[in-house]
């Protein structure tokens, strides 16, 4: 019998439930998956070309994802202290969030940054800050990641300035900076400068990894806030490889080889609740960057072709009410994330809607990646979902449609003229407005939001920042201004000015700047001042 | 004579770029027959007042998710009442904890929406109470 055979027999003698039988990004998926469906052979072997099965030969029977939970609040000290905790109760990882003023480029004391110092992240306004945040952490015994990107730059001068302090060569210094400005115009809309000088500065960073620190990630290509912007998910695959392409194009234009910064480009990518999609997403992202970064680059070392990703479980699907059905949606997008062969992994908090994490509903998350990793069995063998008619088609559909996507952004000109045409952000607005009206009209189901709802009263126990933060906090950047050398100082921020001025590497001028305690403010208004301010287009 | 459709100005202040929530809200609220102004991200305070009173709207829509409420929603209503503003109606959606509702009720928020509340519920509140300014 031939698949449509058996669809006419179905359509007779099983009649279906009334509903509408998508993914939650609303893509169609047949009654069936056959054979027929999957033409062909282009699966290969993990550790192979294009590594639709994985990136590594032998998986997670070599060696499990790294453990990472995301960690950031209140002052220096305080995310220290939970470092060290996460650290104790056996996380492999660092995950820094800095909060809204540093994200942003401003010090603590600046007017702007009033009401939002160390909420959603650490506050860090100078070397004194990073100090403390890393205090007792020997930086050649953990990799860091830094979730950071306009500011990325002065961060990341200040974490090689804290290994140079504690004696460790650059070269065993590992780590991420997440650093992609691209999906920032796109999606998570932390900037300073417009697009063009951006892109110069991830530039800048890319070359001098390469030269000085080759075991740090300088970008991490990340989908996951394309998609919490509510993307659909083909659209966070497609615009996520569109902006790695556009950011390998200008590093090969600045005379830069492939192969040699290629192998410390990663990603980062969202799991949401569809484990099937998520799954082919994953898999079809990595056979789809292969094969673009051989056919249009001439890659050739395999970890410029190997597509290695951090991965997140998706924050905007976990809901305030009834939250601890939190812990079952993430653990459905953590094995998601677990069968896509992800290198890395942030399980949210169930907590997260509500506040930021309490140390109680950290432990549980990071406890879902263990359970998964030690008791489900799901590590035992490498890409158990690959051969899969259902999990095949649906990879090939999710690559097709996103070199759709992807063709079409090439013949607007690129990524970067894409976003400035807005293309990418109205085309995620107007998803995230059909998925809150399919919710509103009870289409798609969010239990306990519209469906299955119970009268609750909201949960206890959640951590909050004291107010008091804030002033502890300005005024440790006002007595870092006052008695730093001043002179010292202000020189070191005029070879910043002139470094962006010209077309120096920005990155020598900038370590000398933050041992100098020049702020994050301070080097910021540099930027600001020479590439200009960026401000919202407000589509619609 | 029918009324005037109501002029909402749909505002994102502070330093995050959340704004999912704000677009969805001002798309809603301009296909339920609203006028919207939405003024993108990153406003302080003091450019959310200025662009109410310009743009002459007789009800502000805050979101706000960084957890700055606290500071941020006094701070608009002080800078429309400091422009004559007063009687403008400021309402709100975001990550607001239950326990922080009654003082932002009581420093004037006619109303605050949190996570799950439904476009529909949101339009509902509005027609009933937001009137056209005098």
């Amino acid at each position: 019998m031939t698949k449509r055979d058996w669809l006419e027999k179905r359509k007779r003698e099983a009649p279906e439930r009334p509903v509408r039988f998508s993914t939650v990004s609303d893509l169609e998926i047949d009654p069936l998956y056959t054979a027929e469906d999957v033409p062909g052979d282009r699966i290969g072997l993990p550790g192979e070309f294009p590594y639709t099965r994985g990136v590594h030969t032998g998986m997670y029977r070599s060696r499990l994802w790294t453990m990472r939970q995301f960690a950031g609040f209140g002052t220096a000290e305080d995310t220290n202290a939970r470092f060290h905790f996460l650290l104790r109760q056996g996380q492999t990882g660092l995950s820094t969030a800095f909060d809204m003023p540093t994200l942003m480029g401003y010090d603590a004391d600046h007017p702007r940054a009033l009401g939002e110092v160390g909420r959603e992240g650490v506050a860090v306004s100078s070397l004194v800050d990073m100090r403390a945040l890393f205090d007792g952490i020997h930086l050649d015994r953990v990799t860091t990641s830094m979730t950071v990107n306009c500011s990325a730059s002065v961060l990341l001068a200040m974490y090689f300035a804290i290994a140079e302090e504690q004696g460790v060569p650059l070269a065993k210094v590992g780590g991420t900076i997440q650093n992609d400005m691209l999906k920032e115009f796109i999606a998570q809309k932390e900037w300073i400068c417009p697009p063009d000088p951006s892109m110069r500065i991830v530039v800048d960073m890319i070359e001098h990894c390469a030269k000085e620190a080759p075991r740090w990630h300088p970008v991490s290509i990340s989908g996951y806030h394309i998609r919490e912007a509510g993307s659909t998910a083909v659209q966070e695959l497609a615009f996520t490889l569109a902006d790695g392409l556009a950011y390998v194009q200008a590093a090969v234009d600045r005379g830069l080889d492939v192969d040699r910064f290629g192998p410390r480009l990663s990603f980062f990518f969202n799991l949401h609740n569809d484990l099937l999609e998520e799954v082919a997403k994953l898999r079809a992202a990595r056979r789809l960057w292969a094969t673009l970064m051989r056919d249009r680059f001439g890659a050739k070392h395999p970890r410029t072709l190997q597509l290695r990703t951090h991965a997140q479980t998706a924050g905007a699907s976990l809901t305030a009410q009834q939250p601890l059905n939190n812990v079952v949606r993430v653990a459905i997008q953590a094995l998601a994330g677990v069968l896509g062969g992800v290198q890395s992994l942030h399980t949210n908090s169930l907590d997260e809607t509500l506040a930021l994490p309490s140390e109680s509903a950290v432990m549980v998350a990071l406890r879902t990646q263990q359970i998964l990793a030690e008791e489900s069995g799901v590590t035992n063998t490498v890409d158990p979902l690959g051969g899969s008619w259902a999990v095949e088609a649906l990879t090939d559909r999710m690559e097709r449609d996103a070199l759709a996507y992807i063709r079409h952004i090439d013949e607007l000109g690129g990524m970067v003229r894409a976003i400035e045409l807005g293309y990418p952000q109205k085309e995620i607005a107007e998803a995230a407005y059909v998925y809150q009206q399919q919710i509103d009209r009870g289409e798609k189901t969010v239990v306990g939001v519209n469906k299955y709802q119970v009268p609750e009263e909201r949960p206890p126990e959640l951590l909050k920042v004291p107010l008091e933060v804030e002033a502890r906090q300005a005024d440790r950047v006002r007595r870092v201004k006052r008695e730093r050398n001043g002179a010292a100082a202000r020189a070191a921020l005029a070879r910043v000015r002139a470094a962006a001025e010209g077309a120096e590497n920005l990155m020598p001028p900038l370590v000398d700047a933050v041992k100098a305690l020049c702020t994050v403010g301070e080097i910021s208004d540099v930027y600001r001042q020479v590439f200009g301010e960026y401000r919202d287009p407000a589509w619609l | 004579m029918t009324p005037r459709p109501l002029r909402i100005l749909v505002a994102k202040p502070g330093l995050d770029g959340h704004d999912r929530g704000a677009k969805i809200i001002a798309r809603a609220l301009r296909d339920a027959g609203f006028e919207v102004i939405y003024t993108g991200l990153h406003q302080t305070p003091a450019m959310i007042a200025e662009a109410a009173i310009q743009e002459d709207v007789d009800a502000v829509g805050l979101s706000i998710l960084s957890g700055a409420h606290l500071t941020l929603f006094p701070a608009v209503l002080r800078e429309l009442r400091e422009r004559g503003g007063g009687d403008i109606v400021v309402f709100g959606g975001g990550i607001v904890p239950d326990e922080d509702r009654p003082e932002l009720l009581a420093a004037g928020v006619a109303e605050i929406f949190t996570p799950g509340a439904s476009m529909q519920d949101i339009i509902a509140w509005v027609r009933g109470h937001v009137r056209p300014r005098a």
